[in-house]
């Protein structure tokens, strides 16, 4: 079948629904997910689609939607459970860390929670500093939890199918800002992308890029405008934040000997950090270059736009710091 | 309901005298050094569990908080396998990794002993959805310390279960202080029963459940059971159990909070006691078969401690096993 172009949005919505015909245990709970159609119209129509046991509203209680997920997942269903945005699941950190990651280990395998949790995140939308975080990398901090950050459409609708059929929970985190990105998405109901493999979105050879989620698109702008300068940046996109695949990274990395990680979290305790912190351990002599970190600034979001812009990276503090890292 | 004979009666005695010597046995083991962790002891509570536990079918769930030691006996866990998770040796119903507050028995349909106070409740919601969604017609027990009712998962939890309408019995088991802070001190409602009313209102949604004597091991039952059939057919309910913890909190609680006195009063009219001049009085020369169980549990924990002290120690295969599913 052929692929075709379509958002984000597009893609999570199929994603949700082929595996929705596929599976029957496969629910959806959460805010405003039924009647409303998913505050970010993801689940537009589903409701008259599946009807109210499968598109199931919810009161606003966080820790009852992830916990109760937790239970139903335990018991046997495959819930995709919405938290409507990463900022709320401050609530429910509690279930998702404490439960969804732990009981099959803490129970010795006795249980299995086949669950997603689908939130939005980022900032960048004048929403202020409760309103604006991107917060994914806390989550991925626990072992027994699955974080996925897709930037495409091709990999949104491929890593949540894979998701979903996955038997272990994933925070599955969507950007909030790229839900009208389109690309060319395979019609195919079985197509899937493995977890916790990332991906190369560029080809070049002066510096390694390593992002993922929103980080994507302005790594992209930046490779553009460093490409006119003659430096050619391959850009390695994560897509899961957990398991973590920087197996490309070190093949990149041995052929450019340079690199910068772009993320919207915060600056510090960030997948930059870790990534720094793996290079110098396994690839210690192919480092020509310290290794940069782009990220939000460490303030709180602010509402006034330009401000907000500020704090927040863009394609220029992308290419500085990678001229910074190729000496040039 | 089936109204019990003698012979499940008797089966009730020897659970809950088999807790009580388990649970004296594990305070014991504390004080060696062989049980880690925090140990919080189910003595003065046993007829709520063994009679809340007898109301439920096999197919129904069980889920409750750490005080889980005596609920896993009543669910019918083996006790060797109780005791050795205790020890936290590979034989334990967690394979030694969850320790005394994660007991759990997926075959019993125990779904666990969890260690964060309410963070069970929304469990026991998704168990329950499960049950209605798959039209299985299964019920959930979830027990809760009275501590538990002043949590926000608390609300949340009883609230979505009476939107949705879940068979589960949300059973308060009030044993009158959550560590040192009592009732009175810790909730603005003291018949913490009455916090039904917020979560439903003339049929609909959460029913007002009975406020039982939680020493009373009949009394429990046939009141659960009720609540059991209720849930069955029509949704959530909330029951709540007058009970008390005849021990501290967890080990080395200096219980400030209260007087001996106090203490002493509960003892007096503790649910084992009760129980058994009950039967003596219901069945002629009952005694010698009733001393007969009491040893029977001496032996049952004996042979459960040897058990335990001679599994062997989880390894590192087990460390990283079951984070995730392979
Ligand atoms: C969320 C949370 N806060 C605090 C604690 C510490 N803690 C453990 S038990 C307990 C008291 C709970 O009392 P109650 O619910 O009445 O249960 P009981 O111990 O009486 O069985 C507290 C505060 C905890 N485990 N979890
Ligand atoms: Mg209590």
């Amino acid at each position: 079948m052929a692929d075709r172009p379509i958002t984000i949005r597009e893609a999570l919505s199929a994603a949700l629904r082929e595996e929705m015909q596929r599976d029957e245990r496969v629910f959806i709970m959460g805010e405003e997910v039924g009647v409303w159609g998913g505050t970010y119209a993801v689940t537009r129509g589903f409701l008259d689609e599946f009807g109210e046991k499968r598109v199931r509203d919810t009161p606003i209680a966080e820790m009852v939607i992830a916990g109760a997920a937790v239970g139903a997942a335990m018991a046997g269903l495959r819930p995709v459970a919405e938290i409507m945005t990463i900022n709320f699941a401050f609530l429910a950190l509690d279930a998702i860390v404490n439960h969804a990651a732990k009981v099959r280990y803490m129970f010795n395998g006795q249980f299995t929670v086949p669950l997603v949790i689908r939130t939005t995140t980022g900032g960048g939308k004048q929403l202020g500093a409760t309103h604006s975080h991107a917060p994914e990398v806390i989550f991925a901090h626990f072992p027994g939890l699955y974080v996925a950050v897709p930037g495409t459409a091709y990999d949104a609708k491929g890593m949540l199918k894979a998701s979903i059929r996955d038997d272990n929970p994933v925070l599955f985190v969507e950007h909030s800002t790229m839900l009208q990105r389109r690309s060319p998405v395979p019609d195919d109901p079985d197509f899937l992308l493995p977890i916790g493999k990332s991906d190369v979105k560029r080809r070049g050879d002066d510096v390694t890029i390593v992002t993922f989620g929103k980080g994507l698109e302005w790594s992209t702008a930046a490779a553009e405008t460093l490409a006119q300068d003659g430096i050619e940046a391959e850009i390695i996109d994560l897509r899961w934040l957990r398991p973590l695949d920087l197996e490309p990274v070190f093949e990149s990395f041995k052929k450019t000997n340079r690199c910068v990680v772009v993320e919207e979290s915060l600056p510090m305790f960030n997948v930059g950090a870790e990534v720094a912190a793996r290079l110098q351990d396994e690839l210690f002599d192919y480092m020509d270059a310290p290794v940069k970190r782009v990220a939000a600034m460490d303030v709180p979001l602010p509402y006034a736009a330009e401000i907000e812009r500020m704090a927040l990276p863009s394609p220029e503090k992308i290419v500085k710091a990678v001229k910074e890292v190729v000496g040039g | 309901m089936a109204t019990p004979n003698k012979e499940t009666l008797l089966d009730w005695y020897h659970q809950m005298v088999l807790i009580r010597r388990f649970e004296e046995r594990c305070a014991e083991l504390y004080q060696q050094g062989l049980i880690g962790g925090f140990l919080h002891l189910y003595i003065g509570q046993e007829a709520t569990g063994v009679g809340a536990i007898a109301a439920l079918k096999e197919h129904d769930h069980v889920i409750t908080a750490y005080r889980d030691h005596g609920i896993a006996l009543a669910r019918g866990l083996d006790p060797k396998r109780v005791m050795a998770e205790m020890l936290g040796k590979v034989d334990g119903v967690s394979g030694g990794k969850g320790g005394s507050m994660h007991l759990a028995d997926r075959e019993r349909r125990f779904w666990g002993g969890y260690g964060i106070v309410g963070g069970h409740l929304p469990l026991a919601a998704g168990i329950a959805l499960a049950s209605k969604y798959e039209d299985r017609g299964e019920v959930v027990l979830c027990l809760m310390g009275d501590g538990a009712t002043n949590i926000g998962y608390f609300h949340e939890s009883l609230n979505l279960s009476a939107v949705w309408e879940l068979p589960v019995v949300w059973l308060i088991e009030n044993n009158q202080y959550g560590m040192g802070t009592s009732v009175a001190r810790a909730s603005g409602v003291t018949e913490l029963v009455k916090k039904a009313r917020a979560y439903g209102d003339n049929g609909r949604g959460m029913k007002e459940g009975p406020r039982i004597d939680g020493m009373n091991v009949l009394e429990v039952y046939e009141q659960v059971s009720e609540a059991v059939e209720y849930a069955r057919k029509h949704g959530p309910i909330l029951v709540e159990s007058l009970t008390y913890r005849l021990q501290g909190h967890s080990m080395g609680d200096p219980e400030r909070y209260r007087t001996k006195e106090e203490v002493e009063q509960y003892v007096a009219s503790g649910p084992i006691g009760r129980f058994r001049a009950y039967l003596i009085e219901k069945y002629k020369n009952i005694e010698p078969k009733l001393d007969e169980i009491d040893a029977r549990a001496l032996e049952e924990v004996d042979e459960a401690v040897e058990f335990a002290k001679n599994s062997p120690d989880p390894t590192f295969e087990d460390l990283v096993r079951h984070v995730y599913v392979d």
